[in-house]
């Protein structure tokens, strides 16, 4: 086994530990997003290591630094709450769903195996220069596009947040 | 390959922590003296010697080291501990793309004086940065304790505000130099310009003989030359990132005690405060790079100085040479900076909280736009003239 | 070489784990977190496969991950929407359960 496959079964593991940290935290909703931090930096090693490079750094910019801090600002502001176990019927629900999604990854994971070998990346792969090419060039539209959603999200959250009705 | 790296990290963290580190709390007791007109830091002392107050940081450690390191009841006692390793982490491995020197040819081996060449390194920044804010929310949350969890809110709406001017006020700076890369945007101020060329090009207009000095005039092509807005923004912005005076308002000690540290104590307050001193250096060092050329020696570039100094004394004299002076230029660039922050930080008194929030999004931020606009238009006027 | 059939089952695993967190989950912030986990998968998807289709030298192909560009900046405003109905909910319910926000008009 070479490195970089080393290094990527290493961020796997980070990577699915985060993730089973951030919903098993029933106690501590801040614990709960130091995993998620965990969950997204890993990811964005897996990122490095599969050539999107500019991607990892967004990831970490992004997920890392920006949306869960919006999560434990959220968190700080209106106090943590500790979460009891739903009564009688709806613990059997829940299980059930708890099974039927255990039921569906192995699904995905039996019916997504076979794929050939990674080719060799071009020069440059996923580096600034391409992946600003790319975005300026053929996807210019969805880039606008983007840029509106993201000014409709700001008027929305401040409007929601804002507004006081009692 | 594996060992360069090895021994630039040796090099580099030994530098900050193990000698810049010490000596920039020194610097800051004793800029505080000269600008209070006190004499100051001159208790410690070996057999009487206090050595102008340099044994000051020696004590400091001590007395943090030996202090008991209390965790507060109630408190979250792992994301207590976590906090501090937090905030001092992000500001260490932020050096790994700062170059100190350029990159110089000794026959067949190159040696770069940059542990980790990225081509995205100015982003790395960035990214290392935007989770420097886990530090304060951490201790904020995990004291138990109202001012912490005050000054934990301040701290991260502080950081994550200014992110955002932090980010745009650069672009401008990607936009003139066409990289990323932090040893590339060197180089690229490894030049001169003719600073008459801009108004030239953009309003045509021509000097006449007699004040041919003017339009002949050359500049380093230096970022703050290029892009003077960009840097007094950028200097503002990651100034506040790093929480200290006058954006201080996290611990701001008259208004909530010391803010999210203070909870804190003994060596977990200390890596606070270290992490704190290491992001003057950090931010020294970005600037440095960024605007004023990094290692470069105005008006002399790397070819010049290993030709001029080859001639009488051979290549690989002159490139080894080269080498000194540019970290030396490199050094000398950063302790500049560093003064320049200490200035600034015993001048300017704390602003409120809310003058903090305005001055970002209501000056800063529409003013970073302004300035890509006009770096953009004035890129694409100097092209259409060429 | 990284398999790739390990890059899509952790995809896979990632995004079922993502599910179970909605599904169990009576915490919005905590939903929404595992929101962000199914997304995350599906960038993880996205990427591998563009891995898998690099294009070539002189004409790199990176479709895959301009979309997690633009999943990354939608996530973030998802985020920014999600939280202010949280405050609102919390607001006015002083809960973060969404099982609370049960009454069409209150």
């Amino acid at each position: 086994m070479n490195f970089p496959t080393l290094l990527f079964y290493t961020f796997a593991l980070l990577v699915v530990a985060g993730a089973v940290g951030t919903i098993a935290n029933i106690r501590n909703t801040v614990a709960a997003a130091m995993s998620l931090v965990l969950t997204m930096v890993s990811l964005a090693g897996i990122y490095v290591l599969l050539g999107a490079h500019m991607i990892a750094v967004f990831q970490i910019m992004v997920y890392g630094g920006a949306i869960v801090v919006l999560f434990l600002f959220a968190v700080m502001l209106h106090g943590d709450e500790h979460e009891e176990l739903p009564p009688g019927r709806m613990r059997l629900v829940k299980a059930a769903s708890v099974l039927v999604a255990i039921c569906v990854m192995a699904g995905l994971v039996r019916a997504l195996v076979g794929f050939p070998e990674l080719p060799a990346a071009p020069v440059g792969f996923g580096r600034a220069r391409q992946v600003g090419i790319a975005l300026y060039s053929d996807y210019v539209l969805l880039v606008e596009m983007v840029s509106q959603v993201l000014l409709a999200a700001i008027v929305g959250a401040l409007v929601l947040a804002k507004r006081k009705i009692d | 390959m594996v060992v360069a790296v090895f021994v630039k990290t040796a090099f580099i963290l030994f530098v900050v922590i193990g000698v810049l580190a010490p000596i920039i709390t020194w610097v800051e007791r004793k800029q505080s003296a000269l600008m209070q007109n006190r004499i100051g830091a001159n208790r410690a002392s070996v057999a009487g010697m206090t050595f102008i107050g340099l044994l000051h940081p020696a004590a400091d450690v001590i007395k943090l080291l030996v202090k008991e390191d209390v965790v507060p009841a109630g408190a979250n006692r792992v994301l207590h501990l976590l906090a501090p390793v937090m905030a001092a982490v992000p500001a260490i491995i932020a050096f790994a793309v700062i170059p100190f020197g350029g990159s110089y040819h000794f026959g067949e081996t190159t040696i770069e004086l940059v542990v980790a060449n990225l081509d995205w390194g100015l982003l790395y920044i960035f990214a290392i940065g935007s989770l420097a804010a886990y530090g304060p929310i951490l201790a904020g949350w995990a004291s138990n304790s109202g001012w912490s969890f005050l000054g934990s809110l301040r701290a991260s709406a502080q950081m994550l505000s200014y992110e955002v001017t932090l980010g745009f006020s650069v672009v401008g700076v990607f936009m003139v130099f066409q990289t990323l890369r932090l040893t590339d945007m060197a180089i690229a101020q490894d030049t001169t310009f003719r600073a008459f060329a801009f108004v030239e090009g953009l309003f045509g207009l021509t000097l006449p003989a007699s004040l041919g000095w003017i339009s002949a005039l050359r500049l380093p092509n230096w970022g703050i030359f290029l892009q003077p807005l960009a840097f007094v923004l950028f200097l503002t912005a990651i100034m506040a990132e790093n929480k200290r005076p006058p954006f201080d308002t996290p611990e701001g000690e008259s208004e909530i005690v010391a803010g999210y540290h203070t909870e804190y104590s003994g060596m977990r307050f200390g890596l606070f405060y270290m992490s704190e001193f290491i992001g003057v250096v950090v931010i020294a060092g970005l600037i440095t790079t960024i605007f004023f050329g990094g290692w470069s020696v105005p008006y002399l570039s790397q070819e010049m100085i290993i030709a001029g100094v080859g001639h009488f004394f051979g290549v690989g004299f002159a490139t080894g040479f080269c080498m000194l002076v540019h970290f030396v230029s490199f050094m000398l660039k950063l302790a500049a900076m560093i003064w320049l922050q200490m200035a600034l930080r015993w001048t300017l008194p704390r602003f409120r909280y809310d003058q903090v929030m305005n001055l970002c999004w209501k000056i800063l931020l529409p003013l970073s736009l302004a300035n890509i606009l006009v770096t953009g238009a004035v890129i694409l006027a100097l092209e259409g003239a060429a | 070489m990284i398999p790739l059939d390990h890059v899509i089952g952790l995809s896979a695993v990632l995004f079922s784990l993502g599910v179970i967190g909605v599904l169990v989950r009576r915490n919005l912030i905590v939903m929404l977190m595992s929101v962000e986990l199914m997304l995350n998968a599906a960038n993880l998807a996205f990427i591998a496969f563009n891995r898998l289709w690099p294009g070539t030298d002189a004409t790199p192909v990176l479709d895959g991950q301009v979309f997690v560009l633009l999943v990354i900046t939608v996530a973030a405003a998802e985020v920014a929407v999600g939280m202010g109905i949280l405050l609102a909910l919390f607001r006015n319910r002083d809960s973060a359960d969404p099982e609370e926000a049960s009454l069409l008009k209150w």
